[in-house]
């Protein structure tokens, strides 16, 4: 682990700098020892693919203080071996099932990653059901959870020209990651279906069904169980 | 909201939005995790003054109008104050000052100019805005749609609450004295806590970063002002996305930095070379394209001290009392 500044009150912590499951693993459990460590102290934290953003309040605690108290409640090798065999079959993150409506109606970019991949639709779809994947990240927009990572096969760069409009629940792919659409926005992502769950609600608890940490797998649904579920088409442009 | 249509309305009426006016608290913290970002005052010293004016809680519930534009009608007997830009203001058509309380009647008429140079003002009415906070906060940000009267910047028409303040308990009006008001015009210097990605920009580069001017360019909002100067390059190819704090220098590839601020997304990919002292945000906030910045290293440490006594600076200043 190494801190690195990253403002006048805030620290960033990295873990590695590549995408896999036990370096999101470690974030994940930083960020839970300190938030009980440090308590008030922090303001925000930002968990990311293999990076902990640590804000506190600058009139309150200063950063070597901040520092030492990541040191020894991170480094601290004992309680790093029983924490990460707890961690890796983690109690804290659970399985969360998502239905798609997997279509070309619905997701507009299937036949372009048939025509690069040289795979069929139906191909495609399978695969992108065949993976349990990770929530990385949660950002860019309220409630878009950056999932990863989605089969080589299917990997796909970003659009060259982004959409003005990406409807609520569009699922897409960029490079290795997938993502739902919490909302409508304007987006870049290859877009291969539609997910008719709420992934951001404002006046529901919790404000949505995954955490960073959680693992999520994709469910094919038929057009009728998608508009029974309260799903909408909605425009694409 | 908690206003039903049968009791007494007390508040302010939008009869005019102007450029772009909108509810702010000091801000959404703690909110990150699920993605939503700070909002609040783009110039903090000016929103705190405007509320200490008036004696109200530090996160009460002010407009932070951008340029001017804004006219607003009073349905209540009030105490108001004025913060920030240089936009004129008057009641009741009559020009009056900013940077001072004002009693209110109901019926008065208040309007804004439009900014020369400074560009945001900070309206506080005694006791705050009384709305329906979103994740703990009212702070607007249209963005994510949270905040504010529905998620989105004052229209024509939108009433907003707050409470009734008789002329008889108004004691006395109060100013914040011309040298404590901070200054946001000429040589705009912006302190830089090096971090992030600084190692992956050469000595080269960060010389030049530190001895050439910036301009703020036309690419501007609540989201990062987009600055144009020489290109910074760093060797860096590609990261991946990680958290961003607020006044964090991003780099992208055309080499031109982006200050990241209130609104900014929580997350980002780009290289960072560092983050603008909070203290410094405001004379950038305040000012229009085409204002000239020059960058300043500044350590941690420093930053801290430097935080601490503006903190202990701003709580030892005392507003004046005018006399009536």
């Amino acid at each position: 682990m190494k801190i690195e500044v990253a403002g006048e009150n805030s620290l960033i912590l990295y873990f590695g700098d590549t995408t896999a499951p036990e370096i999101s693993a470690q974030v994940q459990q930083a960020s839970q020892k300190l938030t009980t460590v440090l308590g008030d102290y922090i303001i925000d934290q930002v968990t990311s693919y293999a990076s902990l953003l640590l804000i506190f309040d600058p009139l309150a605690i200063d950063q070597l203080t901040v520092r030492k108290i990541i040191h020894d409640s991170l480094n601290s090798d004992e309680s790093n071996a029983i924490d990460s065999n707890e961690n890796t079959t983690s109690s804290r993150q659970s399985i969360v099932e998502l239905p798609v409506y997997y279509s070309e109606e619905s997701g507009p970019e299937l036949s372009l990653i048939s025509k690069n991949s040289g795979l069929s639709i139906d191909e495609i779809i399978n695969l992108h059901q065949s993976l349990t994947y990770r929530v990385y990240a949660i950002g860019f927009a309220p409630g878009f959870a950056f999932l990863g990572q989605v089969d080589e096969r299917i990997a796909s760069p970003r659009l060259s020209t982004p959409r003005l409009k990406v409807p609520r629940g569009a699922v897409g792919i960029a490079d290795r990651q997938t993502a739902i659409y919490p909302d409508v926005s304007p987006g870049g992502w290859n877009l291969i279906g539609l997910c008719p769950s709420r992934m951001f609600d404002p006046d529901s608890t919790p404000h949505m069904p995954v955490s960073v940490g959680d693992e999520v797998r994709f469910k094919g649904i038929s057009k009728d169980e998608f508009l029974d579920l309260g799903g909408e088409i909605g425009d694409y442009r | 909201m908690n206003s039903s249509s049968n009791s007494i309305q007390t508040g302010f009426k939008v009869i005019q939005p102007g450029i772009l006016s909108l509810l702010q608290d000091a801000g959404r913290f703690g909110k990150h995790n699920i993605g939503l970002t700070n909002g609040g005052p783009l110039d903090k010293l000016s929103y705190n003054w405007a509320n200490r004016l008036l004696n109200n809680d530090v996160n009460a519930c002010v407009i932070e109008a951008s340029i001017g534009g804004l006219v607003l009608e009073s349905l209540v007997d009030t105490q108001i104050a004025v913060t920030g830009g240089d936009a004129e203001l008057s009641i009741n058509n009559q020009t009056v000052a900013s940077w001072q309380t004002h009693s209110i009647k109901s019926g008065d008429k208040i309007a804004f100019g439009f900014a020369q140079n400074a560009t945001r003002h900070y309206f506080a009415v005694k006791g705050g805005f009384q709305v329906e906070p979103m994740f703990g906060s009212c702070a607007t940000v249209a963005r994510e749609k949270l905040g504010g009267l529905n998620g989105s910047a004052l229209q024509a028409g939108d009433y907003l609450p707050c409470s009734s303040v008789s002329q008889a308990e108004v004691t006395h009006q109060s100013k914040v004295s011309l040298s404590d008001r901070p200054n946001y015009l000429g040589e705009m210097i912006l302190r830089v806590v090096l971090g992030y990605q600084e190692a992956a920009f050469s000595d080269l580069e960060k010389a030049r970063f530190f001895n050439s001017k910036f301009t703020i360019s036309d690419k501007c909002d609540r989201m990062g002002f987009r600055l144009t100067g020489p290109e910074i390059k760093t060797d860096l190819k590609s990261m991946l996305s990680e958290g961003i704090c607020f006044g964090a220098i991003q780099i992208p590839a055309d080499g031109q930095p982006i200050i990241l601020l209130n609104d900014r997304q929580t997350i980002g990919g780009y290289p960072k070379i560092g983050s603008i002292l909070s203290l410094d945000i405001p004379k950038l906030t305040q000012r229009l394209p085409g204002s000239v910045i020059h960058f300043e290293a500044i350590s941690m440490n420093d930053a801290q001290q430097q935080l601490h006594l503006a903190h202990y600076r701003y709580q030892n200043t005392q507003t004046t009392i005018i006399k009536d």
